[in-house]
C-alpha cells in the first residue's frame, strides 16, 4: 500500500510537469483551487482582477484559447481521445494525473471540457467520418467551442423528458422550442442537441440527436442569473431552426441511445468540484471570535469541523482507490458516484456553519470581508446551486441505490404510454 | 498509486471471510450472548490461534508469523463482519501492541509467544470511573512495588491470563506520573467481578487490585504518551472492525428490503429506503477510505499515525452506529426483536465506538493532532 506512481506513471508525470513548469504560472497555497460557482471554470476567473465585466470575460475567453492551442500543440489537450484525432492516445490514469498537475497552475481548460469530454467522444461514437475529419481536430486546439443543449424547462431529472420538436421538412429539420442550463451557449460555436422527431412515439424512442451551428439564424442565447448574482448558464430559444439532415447524428428516433454515450462521459468529464472545505473553516476557525474566544478553541465547534474533516479526507482517499483502480487498468468502484453528494452538502453547511461563527459580520457580502474574502458568502450561494447541478442529491442516492446496491428501480408510468399522452400538468 | 490491499492480502480475507462462515455463524454468537457463563467462543479462539491468526503481526522472534500491520487490517474486518466473540483485540490489538512497542526483551520474550499462540490472554485496565479517563481520576497507585486500587469497565478482564494496569507511581497524581504496570490477573490480591454490558459478547468485569505484585512496562511516568500511541494503533483496527460490521448491517438490510412486501411491492423499492441505503453506502464507503488510510499510516510508522488513526476511528464509528441503526428501522417490527439478528450488530457498534474512548473524544484528539500539525 502506496501513495506511488508506478515508473510509467511517473515518466508521464515528469513529462507533464515540465511541460506545465514551462509554460503556466503556478498558483500559491490555501484558497487557490478555481473559486466556487456554478459552472465556473468558465466565468471571468483568469483574467486580472482590474478588468471587470464583459472584457474580463472576452480577456478570459482569449486566454483560455491561448493555452488550449499550447496544451494542443504538446499532445496534452485530449489524453483519452485517440492519436488519429489528435488525442494523446492516453489511459484513464494519466488523464487524471494531467488533472491533478494542471490544477496547481492558473489556467483554465473548463471552456473545452464539454467538448472534449463527452461531445467529442459522442461523434466519435455516433458520427460520420467527414464530420469527424471537419469538427475534432478544432475541438482539441479550442478554436472551436461546443456546447450541451439537453436540458430543457420540463425535462431536468427526467431529461428524457424533452420536448424540443423537431419535424422532417424534405432535407432539412425545423427545431422549435427551448433549451435551459447550457453552458457557454453564449461564446459557443456548435453545439449538439436532441429534440423529440417523433411525439407518438414512446417516450426514449420518438428522439433524435444532431449538431447545430450556433449562429444559424432562429437561435438565441440568453443567460440566466443565479443565486449568487454571475451568469454562466444561458436559455436557448430555438425558432424555426432550419438545419439540413445531415447535422443528425445516429438514426431517427435512436437519440436517446446517442445520449447515452454523452451522458457517459459525464462522470469522467466532470473534474475536482471547488475547494470550500474543511481546510477553510479550519483557518478562519482561527481568527474569528466566538462568545469563549477563538472559534477554533471552542469545543462545539472542534466536534463539528472533525465531521468536515472526515468527509473532505475520506473523499480524497475514496478517489485514491479509484485512481488505483485505474493504475491497475481495471474500472474505478462505484465510490466515484458519492462524491459531488458529499461535496456538495458540505460545502452548504459549512459555509452556512462559518457565517453562523461570524455573527452579525456574517451578513456583509462585499470584497472587503476579512475573512478569507467572501469564500463562506458565495460558499452559502453556490452549494445550494451545486446540490442541484450535475444530477440533484435525489437523483444521485436513486442512482447509488439501483446501480451500486442494485435496489428495484422506480415504478415509471412514462414508459408504456406515447410520449404525448403523458400526463404533464400543462394539458 | 497503489492505494489497496495486496493480492496476497486478498487472498487472506478470503480465507478468513470462509473460515469464520463455517466457525462463526450466528448461532455460535448468540450462544456467547445467552450463556452467562461463558465470556467467550473458547473453541473459535483455539482455532483461530491454530491459524495463526493471534500471531500475525508478532515478529517471528516472539513466536509469531511476522507479518506485517496490513495483514491484522484484514483480519480485523473479517472478525467484525463476524461479530466473533472473542478477546482478539484486546489481547492483540492492545496487549501485544503494548508488549511491542514498549517491552524490554526479556519482557517480549516472556509474555509475546504465549500471547502469539493464543495461549494466553492480555488485556488492559484503564478507566476507574464515570467519564474519559485522565490524570485527576486515575487513583489507582503503586507503591513500595505493589498496585492499589479498582479498575472497571475492564474489557475482557475475566478471560485474561495478564493485564496491563495504568497506575499513579507519585503520589501528586499529575500528567506525568502515570505508568504501565504488567500483572498476573490469577495472582494474590486481585479480585474480578463481572459487569454487564450493552453488547454481552464483548464482557467486561470490575478488577480489585489489593496489595498485587507487578512490572513496569516502559518508562516511569510516561503512561498517558504510551496509551495514546497504542490506542492509535489501535483505533485503526477497530476501525476495520467497524467498517466489517456496518458492511453486513447495510447488506442485511438490503436482503431484507427485497423479501419484505408491503402495499403490493418489495419494500426496497421505496425512495425512502433506497435512500436511507444509499446514505448508509456513502458512509461506509467514506469510512473504509479512512480506514485505509489508517492502515497506511500504521504499517509505515509514519508520523501522520495520530490523524489517521482519529480520522479512521470517527468515521468508522459514526458510520457502523449509523448502518446499525438504520438496518433495524428498515427491518421495522422485526428489527427490535431478539429473534432477529439487528441487535447484535446495534450491540456491537455502539460497544466499538466507546471501547478505546467515545467519537467526541476522537473528534476532540483529531482536531488538537491536526493543530499541532498546523497545516493541513
Amino acid at each position: 500500500m502506496d501513495f506511488n506512481d508506478t515508473p510509467q506513471e511517473a515518466e508521464f508525470r515528469k513529462k507533464v510537469r515540465s511541460f506545465l513548469e514551462a509554460n503556466a504560472e503556478k498558483r500559491s497555497t490555501l484558497a487557490a483551487k478555481p473559486k466556487g460557482d456554478a459552472g465556473s471554470s468558465i466565468s471571468s476567473a483568469g483574467a486580472p482582477e482590474t478588468v471587470k465585466g464583459e472584457d474580463a470575460a472576452k480577456l478570459a475567453l482569449e486566454n483560455a484559447k491561448e493555452w488550449q492551442r499550447k496544451k494542443a500543440d504538446a499532445g496534452f489537450a485530449a489524453i483519452l481521445w485517440p492519436k488519429e484525432f489528435g488525442g494523446y492516445g492516453g489511459t484513464p490514469i494519466e488523464q487524471v494525473i494531467y488533472a491533478q498537475e494542471e490544477q496547481d497552475y492558473f489556467v483554465h481548460s473548463g471552456y473545452f471540457e464539454i467538448g472534449i469530454g463527452m461531445l467529442g467522444p459522442t461523434m466519435m461514437a455516433w458520427g460520420k467520418d467527414e464530420d469527424k475529419k471537419r469538427f475534432l481536430p478544432k475541438m482539441i486546439t479550442g478554436e472551436e467551442i461546443w456546447c450541451q443543449l439537453f436540458s430543457e424547462p420540463s425535462a431536468g431529472s427526467d431529461l428524457a423528458g424533452i420536448r424540443m420538436k423537431a419535424e422532417k421538412d424534405g432535407d432539412e429539420w425545423v427545431l422549435n422550442g427551448q433549451k435551459v442550463w447550457t453552458s457557454g451557449a453564449h461564446f459557443a460555436d456548435y453545439g449538439m442537441i436532441v429534440a423529440r422527431s417523433d411525439p407518438t412515439a414512446l417516450k426514449h424512442k420518438g428522439l433524435t440527436y444532431f449538431y447545430v451551428d450556433m449562429k444559424t439564424p432562429g437561435i438565441e442565447a440568453k443567460p440566466i442569473k443565479q443565486i449568487s448574482g454571475s451568469a454562466n448558464f444561458n436559455e436557448v430559444f430555438f425558432n424555426d431552426v432550419r438545419i439540413p439532415d445531415s447535422q443528425r447524428i445516429g438514426a431517427e428516433g435512436e437519440g436517446w441511445k446517442v445520449s447515452l454515450t454523452t451522458l457517459m462521459n459525464e462522470r469522467l468529464a466532470v473534474g475536482d468540484p471547488p475547494g470550500l472545505d474543511f481546510d477553510q473553516i479550519f483557518e478562519a476557525s482561527k481568527e474569528i471570535e466566538v462568545e469563549d474566544g477563538l472559534a477554533v478553541k471552542n469545543s462545539e465547534v472542534r466536534q463539528k469541523m472533525a465531521d468536515w474533516y472526515i468527509q473532505s479526507r475520506g473523499l480524497q482517499y475514496t478517489k485514491y482507490r479509484s485512481m488505483t483502480a485505474l493504475s491497475k487498468g481495471q474500472t474505478p468502484g462505484p465510490e466515484l458516484s458519492i462524491s459531488k453528494l458529499v461535496t456538495a452538502s458540505k460545502m452548504q453547511d459549512v459555509s452556512s456553519y462559518a457565517l453562523d461563527l461570524m455573527d452579525m459580520s456574517g451578513m456583509v457580502h462585499q470584497d472587503q470581508n476579512p475573512i478569507l474574502k467572501n469564500l463562506f458568502q458565495n460558499g452559502y450561494f453556490f452549494s445550494a446551486a451545486m446540490r442541484i447541478a450535475g444530477g440533484t442529491d435525489e437523483v444521485l442516492r436513486n442512482i447509488i441505490a439501483e446501480r451500486v446496491l442494485g435496489l428495484p428501480q422506480d415504478e415509471r408510468s412514462d414508459k408504456k404510454l406515447p410520449f404525448n399522452e403523458l400526463p404533464s400538468g400543462k394539458n | 498509486m497503489n492505494f489497496d490491499f495486496s493480492d496476497d492480502q486478498k487472498l487472506l480475507r478470503d480465507q478468513a471471510r470462509k473460515f469464520l462462515q463455517d466457525k462463526c455463524d450466528r448461532k455460535s454468537v448468540r450462544n456467547i450472548l445467552e450463556d452467562h457463563q461463558q465470556n467467550y467462543n473458547a473453541d473459535l479462539w483455539s482455532q483461530i490461534s491454530e491459524l495463526g491468526w493471534t500471531g500475525t503481526a508478532i515478529p517471528e522472534e516472539y513466536g509469531g508469523l511476522g507479518l506485517g500491520m496490513l495483514e491484522l487490517c484484514v483480519i480485523a474486518e473479517e472478525l467484525g463482519r463476524a461479530l466473533a466473540p472473542t478477546p482478539f483485540s484486546s489481547s492483540i490489538y492492545i496487549f501485544a501492541e503494548f508488549l511491542k512497542s514498549y517491552g524490554t526483551d526479556d519482557q517480549k520474550k516472556k509474555y509475546l509467544p504465549l500471547i502469539a499462540s493464543g495461549e494466553k490472554i492480555g488485556t488492559f485496565a484503564l478507566s476507574e470511573t464515570n467519564g474519559k479517563p485522565k490524570p485527576n481520576n486515575i487513583k489507582t497507585s503503586y507503591t513500595s512495588g505493589k498496585l492499589n486500587g479498582s479498575k472497571n469497565p475492564v474489557t475482557d478482564g475475566e478471560s485474561a491470563d495478564y493485564i496491563i494496569v495504568a497506575a499513579n507511581s507519585d503520589s501528586n497524581s499529575n500528567y506525568n506520573s502515570l505508568s504501565l504496570f504488567i500483572i498476573d490477573r490469577n495472582g494474590p490480591g486481585v479480585n474480578i467481578s463481572n459487569l454487564d454490558t450493552i453488547d454481552p459478547t464483548r464482557p467486561s468485569c470490575t478488577v480489585d487490585l489489593e496489595n498485587v505484585a507487578c512490572e513496569r512496562l516502559g518508562d516511569e511516568g510516561s503512561g498517558w504518551e504510551m496509551i495514546d500511541n497504542i490506542f492509535n494503533r489501535a483505533a485503526v483496527l477497530f476501525s476495520f472492525e467497524q467498517v466489517g460490521g456496518a458492511q453486513v448491517s447495510l447488506d442485511e438490510a438490503k436482503k431484507y428490503s427485497l423479501e419484505r412486501f408491503a402495499f403490493g411491492k418489495q419494500i426496497g423499492a421505496f425512495q425512502a429506503l433506497k435512500h436511507k441505503m444509499a446514505d448508509m453506502y456513502v458512509k461506509i464507503e467514506l469510512a473504509r477510505s479512512n480506514a485505509y488510510y489508517g492502515a497506511w499510516a500504521l504499517s509505515t510508522d509514519s508520523n501522520e499515525l495520530p490523524i489517521a488513526a482519529a480520522g479512521a476511528r470517527v468515521s468508522a464509528s459514526e458510520a457502523y452506529n449509523y448502518a446499525s441503526q438504520e438496518n433495524i428501522q428498515i427491518h421495522g417490527g422485526v428489527g427490535f426483536t431478539w429473534e432477529y439478528d439487528c441487535h447484535l450488530f446495534y450491540r456491537r457498534s455502539k460497544l466499538l465506538s466507546l471501547n478505546i474512548g467515545s467519537i467526541r473524544q476522537w473528534k476532540e484528539n483529531l482536531i488538537s493532532n491536526l493543530e499541532k500539525r498546523n497545516i493541513v
